[in-house]
């Protein structure tokens, strides 16, 4: 009498997410929807200008609007050993600018006041003189010899080189290009963009003086890391802070760092002894706030006649803004770039990566990706295409030739990961059949003869998820593992907390799936709670697709343990011997008597009022998860363009995606999230990405210049799955939130390179806006770099 | 996004709101649909004594096809409000065709028409429509009323010739000589993107002969461009591959784009003389499967 997993809501039912209830009946928990007694209001004065020394900053003006309580300078957070801040890349950040600033929306002063509008006001009447300063808008400007030093308030930075780094063997990847038939070279920019969630950043510190206990409610990702980070800056006692996040309004990777807005809303607290809230603009979220990619690529490819990739060359370029503020937790200077390739059999490899300060924001943020995962898919889907065209072999016989096979798992690539599962191969045979990849050639032959242009693009990748085992992930020195805590009730009813941060992944829904599946509970009798730090075990947070990797086996981990303890249990209560028990979902009984069993249920109830002599009462434990090794998701992804040769605007016909993320708990939020995912490429591909002009002004500060696409433009995609389970991890699952983000862009490109093609058109940078596909085309020259913001009239 | 302070106001007539807007000498605004004007409150970018709300007067909210002919579009007509009108879409299908590419599906619930042009973005879909169409602006200040054509009515970005204390209450498009058709193009990057170049066509035709013929482009120059000399050597012949090419030649001659993130001045003019081609192309062949 097994329960019926999919009823109960266990692993595999499509069940609905739990939060979505309140989140469509304006019910949700925001940060800006929290009010406390006596609250004041805090903004934050930006710079107008990149690049400047601060002759003098004068308040006094701002000081005559009343209502105005507080306004802090980078003077007075000084004074408090508070002006600067470690990032999450060892190096500084300003919190309120003392000397210069160093990009445009960087945080100069903080108004704090009865509401937001007199904070506003006050914000505009303080006056700060500004000596401008030359002013740096990228890697190779700030590379060029006498260039404007950037950080010149760090020791020993002689440049704007924030490092140079190296990993592969170059040996043996010179020998292989020495020993190539041919050679295929590719150099691309992976544009700037912004994460840009629906909800900014912000939060509201409340110190209480009585109790000495600092509570800040704020949108971040990974509330236990901002604990420590709290502890460290503000030399509070790590007991007596507690960080609590509520709903967010979306994240992928923007809310992890810890922004200047956040420390000085607690010092304002600290000094005001009320609660201090900020709520950041939109324009101050785009404009300052962690940022992803833009990074430059130099690639390189030896070939062998018939198809083989005997080496691989990467050199990337890398733009970190004013302060190297990266949040990944590798010790790898680059994230994991050197991911790249993964999927394919490449035996030697190397890259180098240099990264240099100019005077943008910073950030470097793991944008829906593990930490450079995007541009090293980006780069490698690209260098992929290139290479099946300079060898006149079919993009898809070609990554044929050289994808990991089944039988080669687990796989070492040439920079040391180890792949553990896949069926490639597989993947791929479903999409092309999906696309119509066989009749494809002589359709576009046959268009093209009408004058149309029809492309297809595929992209095809592993990428390294769940970070990390311990051995080599760590954020400031905390190794990354995962948390939860499980506590069944008397009925049989259960709350679940974990380390991780919903913020759009459904936990909610899909960790009460994990504990039905192992415990027969129905996951509508379990309850999960994350984001409040005073009660959440401690955790790493949610980014990098890392909730079900590490939390999540977390969760299988904690309901297991208590497994163990209900079956003791039961034993008890069937008066066996424990050995003589079997389980089957939501069920132990006897095994020479099916019959005769007792429910988990059953099991809970003892637990609190008939347990067996000796054991400790309750039912309740926790886990602490360090998972062996990444998780490894395969993705095939299929794109199907027409160009319009006339204007350059290119229609997507049809987008097809085969995904492999293992065992899926909930099929619905999986697909859901490639559907986001490939939502997002799509967006890079054609419209998403921010620039600046050569003063530094950011051009996309609001989303008239910032374009996101809507539903009206964004095409469908059809889903394929394969499953073929991780090894390692306790239910079999691999991560997927960013697998769409990350493989999807190249495939959107390499349609339209595709299209193209005929032309001799090798390479159109994104965003391919109409305006560069048409000159691209009717020019048969490749497009490069960043679009010019503005020129002459 | 917080405004400055400001004032509000919510007359019940149009004489109270001209009353107030002469009363604040130059310093009060009039919010109708507020699509463009909250955003500039919110920004800063404007920062008025005053907000002259007109939503509260009875009236203002219509769109009619006269006996003649004469279409009239009221203060307050939304976006939607032609959208979703098949009587104005039968008699103008530029306005059809352009009513749904306004900005986007929510902005067009709100913003509205009248405001749209008085706005005078050099890249508005409904100046540009107007300046094809001819039509002009029936302004009501203190003395009452009078008519401003089109033509000197947007005259800038951003400009239009209202006095301060006037208040543009209707928008009158004059009734065809013939049957009128036309069409509406724009190349946008995402939906409620601004215009890279969009072009507004409106031909009235007595059998298959132009009897009239407007164009005019937006996005591709710093204000609305009139290109009707360039259509006007349509009038009196029939459509033809011919004409059509140089037609189009003509009116990208005269537009005045600029090089931007948008793309090139080659470019834009690329589109515009493609949009014109795409657009007169289309009204000949279904005028040749109509016959």
């Amino acid at each position: 009498m097994a329960l019926d997993e999919i009823k109960i809501g266990g692993l595999g039912a499509s069940r609905r997410r739990v939060e979505d209830n309140r989140f469509i009946r304006g019910k949700g928990n925001y940060v800006d929807d929290i009010v406390l007694p006596g609250m004041l209001h805090m903004e934050l004065l930006r710079s107008p200008v990149a690049h400047a020394r601060i002759k003098s900053i004068d308040v006094s003006k701002a000081y005559e609007i009343p209502g105005v309580r507080l306004v802090l300078t980078g003077e007075m957070m000084a004074a408090r050993n508070l002006a600067w801040m470690p990032t999450l890349s060892y190096d500084t950040q300003a919190v309120l600018a003392t000397d210069k600033v160093r990009f445009q929306g960087q945080e100069v002063a903080a108004v704090i006041a009865d509401d937001p509008y007199i904070a506003k006001d006050a914000c505009q009447a303080i006056v700060v003189e500004y000596e401008q300063l030359p002013v740096i808008v990228n890697p190779f400007q700030a590379m060029e010899s006498g260039a404007e030093v950037i950080r010149d308030d760090k020791e020993n930075q002689p440049g704007n080189k924030v490092f140079d780094w190296e990993i592969g063997d170059k040996a043996a990847t010179d020998k292989a290009f020495a020993e190539a038939d041919v050679v295929s070279k590719m150099e691309l920019h992976y544009p700037r963009s912004h994460p840009s969630p629906m909800e900014t950043c912000g939060s509201i510190a409340d110190f209480n003086r009585a109790t000495g206990k600092l509570t800040v409610y704020m949108t971040s990702q990974a509330p236990h890391i901002v604990r420590a980070a709290v502890a460290m800056v503000a030399e509070l006692p790590e007991h007596m802070i507690r960080i609590v996040s509520p709903d967010l309004g979306g994240g992928f990777g923007n809310k992890v760092p810890i922004y200047p807005g956040y420390v000085i809303s607690i010092l304002a607290s600290i000094l005001t002894e009320v609660p201090v809230k900020w709520i950041e603009d939109k324009t101050g979220n785009l404009i300052s706030t962690g940022f992803g990619r833009d990074v430059y690529l130099q690639g390189e490819m030896a070939l062998r006649k018939d198809g083989k990739i005997m080496g691989m060359r990467m050199k990337t370029i890398s733009d970190h803004g004013a302060f190297y503020a990266d949040a990944q937790p590798s010790k790898f200077k680059i994230g994991l770039m050197h991911s790249a390739f993964a999927c394919y059999d490449v035996p030697a490899a190397h890259l180098e990566s240099v990264g240099y300060y100019t005077n943008k924001a910073p950030g470097g943020v793991a944008y829906r990706c593990s930490f450079r995962v995007t541009e090293a898919m980006f780069f490698q889907e690209r260098m992929i295409h290139g290479a099946a065209n300079d060898l006149g072999m079919d993009q898809a016989e070609f990554r044929r030739i050289n994808l990991v096979k089944d039988d080669m798992f687990p796989y070492r690539t040439a920079f040391g990961f180890l792949t553990d599962s896949g069926q490639y191969g597989k993947c791929l045979d479903i999409g092309m059949k999906a696309i119509g990849y066989d009749t494809y050639k002589q359709e576009q032959e046959e268009a093209r003869k009408r004058g149309k242009l029809l492309g297809i693009g595929i992209s095809t990748m592993t990428e390294p998820l769940g970070a990390g085992n311990s051995r080599e992930y760590d954020i400031l020195g905390i190794k990354m593992f995962d948390s939860a805590e499980l506590r069944v009730h008397m009925s049989g009813k259960a709350i679940l907390r974990t380390g991780a941060m919903n913020q759009g992944q459904g936990h909610q829904t899909t960790w009460a799936q994990i504990v039905a599946h192992e415990l027969g509970i129905p996951a509508d009798d379990v309850t999960v709670e994350e984001g409040d730090t005073d009660t959440a075990p401690f955790g790493m947070g949610t980014y990098a697709s890392r909730s079900t990797p590490v939390a999540g086996a977390a969760v299988a981990m904690v309901a297991r343990k208590i497994r163990a303890k209900a079956r003791k249990i039961a034993a008890h209560l069937l008066e066996v011997s424990e050995e003589d028990i079997e389980w089957e979902l939501g069920r132990f009984y006897v095994r020479s008597n099916k019959e005769r069993g007792v429910t988990i249920q059953d099991c809970a109830i003892a637990a609190y009022s008939n347990m067996p002599d000796g054991m400790e009462p309750g039912l309740e434990n926790n886990a602490y998860y360090d998972p062996p090794n990444l998780t490894w998701p395969f993705a095939a992804y299929f794109v199907k363009v027409e160009v319009d040769a006339e204007t350059g605007v290119w229609d997507v016909l049809k987008v097809v995606a085969v995904d492999d993320c293992g065992v899926r708990i909930n099929p619905m939020i999986v697909e859901a999230q490639i559907m986001g995912g490939l939502t997002e490429a799509y967006a890079m591909a054609s419209m998403q990405y921010q620039t600046y002009d050569d003063e530094g002004n950011c051009i996309g500060s609001n989303y008239m210049d910032y374009l996101l696409p809507t539903a009206w433009e964004t095409p469908g995609f059809e889903l394929h799955e394969v499953v073929t389970p991780c090894p390692h991890h306790p239910i079999g699952a691999k991560g997927v939130g960013e697998c769409a983000t990350v493989a999807g862009p190249a495939a959107f490109v390499n349609a339209v390179v595709d299209a193209l093609g005929h032309l001799g058109v090798r390479n159109i940078d994104m965003p391919m806006m109409p305006n560069r596909v048409y000159e691209a085309l009717t020019t048969g020259k490749d497009i490069s770099g960043m679009p010019p913001v503005r020129m002459g009239d | 996004m917080y405004p400055s302070r400001f004032g509000y106001e919510s007359p019940k007539t149009v004489e109270e709101a001209v009353a107030l807007l002469d009363a604040h000498g130059g310093e009060a605004k009039v919010l109708a649909g507020g699509q463009s004007l909250v955003p500039m409150l919110r920004l800063r970018f404007a920062a008025p004594e005053m907000l002259v709300d007109i939503n509260g007067i009875d009236g203002l909210r219509y769109h009619r096809v006269d006996a003649d002919g004469t279409i009239r579009i009221g203060a307050l007509c939304r976006h939607e409000d032609l959208e979703e009108d098949d009587a104005v879409a039968k008699a103008v299908p530029t306005i059809a065709a352009a009513a749904p590419l306004v900005a986007d599906p929510i902005v067009r619930t709100r913003g509205t028409f009248v405001g749209s042009v008085c706005h005078a973005d050099p890249q508005g879909d409904w100046a540009a429509t107007m300046t094809a169409l001819g039509g002009h602006i029936v302004a009501q200040g203190p003395k009452g009323k009078r008519d401003i054509p089109i033509a000197e009515f947007v005259i800038g970005p951003f400009q239009n010739t209202l006095a301060f204390n006037e208040i543009a209450v209707e928008a009158v498009i004059p009734a065809p000589k013939g049957v009128r058709i036309g069409n509406y193009l724009k190349l946008e990057r995402r939906v409620g993107d601004f215009a890279t170049a969009s072009v507004a066509v409106a031909l009235d035709m007595v059998g298959d002969t132009v009897a009239d013929a407007g164009i005019a482009l937006a996005g591709v120059g710093g204000r609305t461009i009139n290109a009707n000399e360039a259509a006007s050597a349509l009038i009196g012949k029939k459509l033809t591959a011919e004409n059509i090419a140089s037609v189009a030649a003509a009116v990208a001659a005269v537009a005045e784009p600029r090089t931007d993130h948008r793309g090139s001045a080659d470019y834009k003019r690329q589109i515009v003389k493609t949009f014109v081609e795409r657009i007169l192309t289309g009204l000949l062949n279904t005028s040749q499967k109509a016959a």
